[in-house]
């Protein structure tokens, strides 16, 4: 699936990146923990998140993730968007729930990006 | 550490202040930018910011101020931090799974789940971390080039 389909299935808006909307997508992972992001997501991976400070951008830079997609028409500040755009991250936003956005990205293919845990007990 | 290498070809430090949540990342980001700039494969580059990023956020969560130095030798990629602040009683109890003590304001940035310490230790091949309890903490990783398949930029 590209950036453009996913825009396209879920009625998103592109706040940046316009022009790497062709990148191929194959998984994603779906974090409101930078925590999780660090250290559960693979390389590559869509990340979903409603959160929209600039650490989640160095977060997904970090981590070497594709593009961000941020629910609940969440929607970065300009600060936030530069940087995403000097780290060459796509950010789109729509205006589904986060278990919607996931589910129907679920339901068009996508699939999970994330490390097994072994075991989630605190 | 298992090798002790007196040849570094690139030293950087970087201050780090404690509280200053909206400079998160940022630390990170600079070493980052010298790995890439020095031409390591990304896949040691990852490891290195991600780990990088967890010991900032720890600074400036826990620590009144801090500073960060990066090591490239031939052989390895070390980060050494050293911070005055709580400094940690229990370093076991710190280095297990879930075991946090982050505030309301930690938590809201997305850290604070217990799973920093733990995860510099998963991207790693060596991390030391020492403390002095209510004066501060001392926390090196490394990761050995040697250990890694890829081609490295001096070989
Ligand atoms: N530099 C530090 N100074 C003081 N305490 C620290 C430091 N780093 C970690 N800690 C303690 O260890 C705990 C676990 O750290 P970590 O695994 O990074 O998880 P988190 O930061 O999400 O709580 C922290 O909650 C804190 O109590
Ligand atoms: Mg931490």
């Amino acid at each position: 699936m590209t950036l453009k389909e996913v825009k396209e299935i879920l009625n998103a808006e592109v706040i940046s990146g316009d022009h790497d909307l062709n990148k191929e997508i194959k998984c994603a992972f779906a974090a409101e923990l930078l925590s999780d992001v660090l250290a559960l997501a693979q390389e590559g991976a869509l990340l979903i998140t409603g959160f929209t400070h600039s650490q989640v951008v160095y977060a997904a830079d970090a981590a070497n993730l594709c593009a961000i997609l941020f629910v609940r028409s969440r929607w970065p500040n300009e600060a936030t968007q530069q940087l995403a755009i000097q780290k060459k991250i796509p950010l789109l936003s729509t205006s589904y729930m986060m278990f919607e956005t996931c589910g129907i990205l679920y339901e068009y293919g996508l699939k999970t990006c994330a490390l097994k845990v072994e075991d989630g007990k605190d | 550490m298992e090798r002790t290498d007196n040849n570094i070809l690139i030293h950087k430090t970087f201050h780090i202040e404690g509280g200053n949540f909206p400079n998160a990342g940022t630390i990170s980001d600079q070493v980052k930018k010298t790995l890439k700039e020095a031409g390591f494969p990304n896949s040691i580059i990852r490891r290195i910011a991600i780990a990088t990023f967890e010991a900032e956020m720890n600074v400036i969560c826990y620590a009144k101020q801090g500073e960060l130095s990066l090591f490239i030798t031939p052989h390895s990629l070390k980060v050494v931090v050293d911070d005055e602040g709580h400094g940690i009683l229990d370093i076991n109890l710190a280095m297990s799974e879930g075991y946090s003590t982050a505030d309301e304001k930690i938590r809201e940035l997305g850290f604070g789940a217990g799973m920093g310490l733990p995860n510099i230790k998963k991207n790693t091949d060596e991390m030391i971390l020492t403390s002095k309890f209510k004066q501060g903490t001392h926390l090196e990783f490394v990761v050995y080039l040697d250990r890694q398949e890829t081609h490295l930029p001096f070989e």
